[in-house]
């Protein structure tokens, strides 16, 4: 029992941008290296993605031991439209690293559990709640949700409300899934200032297109 | 269990003494003399045993369906989801003030913890700083919380091993410190009292003192505590070499926090990457080698004298000032300015409908939370409400090793390990 901690107190934001230097130049598989809002954020190809996570953790410049998160974010309005994001430590050498690579519903990426054990679950994780695909993955199975569920809740087309709902059925002594009925609709406010962005007042739409007109032809 | 005691049974040769049908098949096949009852071998079927969800030992909804060889543990498949309430889902319907509470409800016993990193990783993406008192009081109320989640987890722990009296004192314990979160908050466990730029009012006339007062005297209960189990012959066979996990196990399977600690790893974000005023306190990080669930134990009761230290340090350099961002865009007016004044009414109003709109941006901000690390990676889109808030949980981690840790125990091993990994399921599932 002793205090041991003998990793430096604060990293300098020189040693963030020597890090992003190095990855930036001197690694394959990684599109961009950059410092974004003090952090450290890696995007990579999804296709070398292994090599670059060993090298990640076991080079001695790098040594991130940890994967901390593991996670997905839905932009539908994209080709691939999944970012699976990577949040790595290191604890010997006190900093952290996002690594983001991109893939869509069917493309897998590949597994990162050989690598970090506890990968496995996040994976789970991200495969329940978005859908995306794991290679080499021998566990792939959903983590969170209810036996039996269908869907993949954290897409953003998926409705908050969801599609079914689960009640005890006292009469048939069972349990039973139905159509998600609302007794109320639900309640989306968009609480975004009328004043801000919008030009035109309901029931001025004539007047907002001359004004288009007049600045045109200014 | 029934299975195998029926199987016991047959062992015995009681069987037919108790008159319960016929041998099965395997035992009938060859049909054996008396007086060779003893020698017989009889393959004993490994089965599977469903501990919990409905379990109190297994700290929540998980439950843990253990793969038994008689007594001994072959394969532990925790399955959790059980308490899943969408809390991200949800979260991304919110504005960011609205979005806060529900990190209250996430682990439950240690709330503002975790609405901790949420504020953090929010202020971060506003590049808004909380004043100074703020800071403080957010350091003093982490401590307090850190010091009821521990509470809480050992005396659950020692419950789980047959240590009754520890719980009983814990409770009256906690029950003063939630007097704390409630004088400050207004709630004893749902506080949602640290927002993004501060905290949401200041400590009632007369906390400081009290808190100093309660400071004082709680050092002793801890020692009432260990005396209770530090050196407790039963205790320590029920956890010493108990769970064994090493540094490189607990730093693969990503460990954080005491259980960490308790592996050899000297870790702490509040001193290797200090927020708000970690920096600005003198504080030791308790480190233990065996990596066992005593050891566990033990960094968690050296950490409450930790957090001890702490508190009276940050009450020593407290000082009265502003507790909030002095920023109407971010903190709501005073009531009685809102009374005579139009700005501040409009601004009381845009904040509680509206809310403020973050930048577009992204932050993985985590915070050392009494378990470990708490992890908040917030992506903001501009608009006022976040456009993904993944929360990264501790036991989640934590949990996920369990196969590891109790393989070839005993089954009564796996309830002191699961006690020892500090899992609260409000945050497992979210």
């Amino acid at each position: 029992m002793a205090d041991q901690s003998t990793a430096p107190v604060a990293r300098g934001n020189s040693c963030l941008s020597f890090l992003a230097f190095t990855l930036s130049t001197s690694l394959p598989g990684i599109s961009s290296a950059a410092i974004e809002g003090g952090e450290l954020v890696v995007r990579a190809d999804r296709d070398r993605l292994i090599p670059l996570m060993m090298l990640l953790r076991d080079d001695p410049r790098f040594r991130f031991e940890q994967l901390m998160d593991l996670c997905g974010v839905d932009f539908p309005q994209r080709a691939e439209r999944f970012d699976v994001v990577y949040n790595l430590l290191s604890v010997s050498l006190n900093h952290r690293v996002r690594v983001i690579v991109t893939t869509d519903e069917l493309t897998p990426v590949e597994s990162v559990h050989q690598i970090w054990p506890c990968a496995t679950w996040w994976e789970r994780e991200c495969y329940d709640m978005y859908g995306v695909l794991f290679s080499g993955q021998p566990d792939l199975r959903r983590i969170l949700s209810d036996y039996g569920f269908e869907g993949h809740p954290l897409r953003k087309d998926f409705p908050l409300t969801g599609y079914t709902e689960v009640r005890y059925d006292p009469e048939r002594r069972q349990i039973v899934r139905e159509p998600v009925t609302l007794t109320q609709d639900f309640r989306d406010f968009d609480f975004v200032s009328p004043w801000e962005g919008v030009l035109t007042l309901p029931g001025d739409e004539r007047a907002h297109e001359l004004r288009q007109i007049m600045k045109k032809i200014q | 269990m029934t299975e195998a005691l029926k199987q016991d049974e047959n062992l015995l040769g009681l069987h037919d003494s108790l008159g319960e049908g016929p041998l099965p098949e395997t035992l009938l096949s060859e049909p054996v003399a008396e007086e060779e009852v003893e020698r017989r071998t009889v393959e004993i079927d490994s089965h599977a045993l469903n501990f919990g969800p409905q379990h109190p030992s297994a700290h929540g909804v998980l439950r843990l369906v253990l793969e038994m060889e008689g007594e001994v543990v072959a394969r532990a498949v925790p399955h959790i989801g059980l308490l899943h309430r969408g809390t991200e889902k949800l979260i991304e319907y919110k504005t960011y003030p609205k979005a806060l509470p529900y990190f209250d409800r996430l682990d439950y016993a240690s709330p503002m913890c975790e609405e901790h990193a949420f504020a953090l990783a929010t202020e971060k993406l506003l590049g808004i700083e909380a004043p100074d008192r703020a800071k403080w009081i957010r350091v003093i109320f982490a401590e307090i919380t850190r010091i009821l989640n521990h509470i809480l987890n050992l005396t659950a722990m020692g419950l789980d091993c047959g240590a009754v009296t520890p719980a009983l004192w814990g409770y009256e314990e906690r029950e003063k410190l939630l007097e704390f979160h409630e004088a400050v908050s207004g709630a004893r466990f749902h506080a949602n009292y640290f927002r993004p730029g501060g905290v949401a009012r200041d400590m009632p006339a007369g906390m400081e003192e009290k808190i100093a007062a309660w400071a004082e005297e709680f050092p002793a209960w801890i020692d009432d505590l260990e005396s209770l189990l530090t050196e407790n012959r039963i205790w320590k066979q029920r956890t010493v070499g108990i769970g064994v996990f090493t540094s490189e196990q607990a730093l693969a399977w990503g460990w954080s926090g005491p259980c960490l600690r308790g592996s050899g790893v000297p870790w702490d974000l509040r001193r290797s990457q200090p927020y708000d005023n970690y920096d600005k306190v003198d504080f030791e990080i308790p480190v233990a080698r065996h990596g066992d669930c005593y050891d566990r134990y033990l960094v968690r009761v050296a950490e409450m004298r930790e957090s001890v230290k702490i508190i009276k340090q940050s009450l020593a350099q407290i000082k009265p000032g502003a507790i909030k961002v002095q920023d109407p865009k971010f903190s709501p007016p005073p009531r009685a300015e809102m009374k005579r004044s139009m700005e501040a009414l409009i601004h009381h109003f845009k904040l509680f409908t509206e809310s403020y709109h973050v930048p577009p941006g992204a932050t993985y901000t985590a915070v050392e939370t009494p378990k470990g690390e708490f992890g908040v990676y917030l992506v903001a889109d501009g608009s006022n409400r976040p456009y993904r808030c993944k929360i990264r949980p501790t036991g989640f981690a934590h949990l996920q090793a369990i196969d590891e840790l109790s393989r070839r125990g005993m089954l009564a091993d796996a309830v002191a390990i699961i006690g020892s990994l500090d899992l609260v399921f409000g945050e497992v599932d979210r």
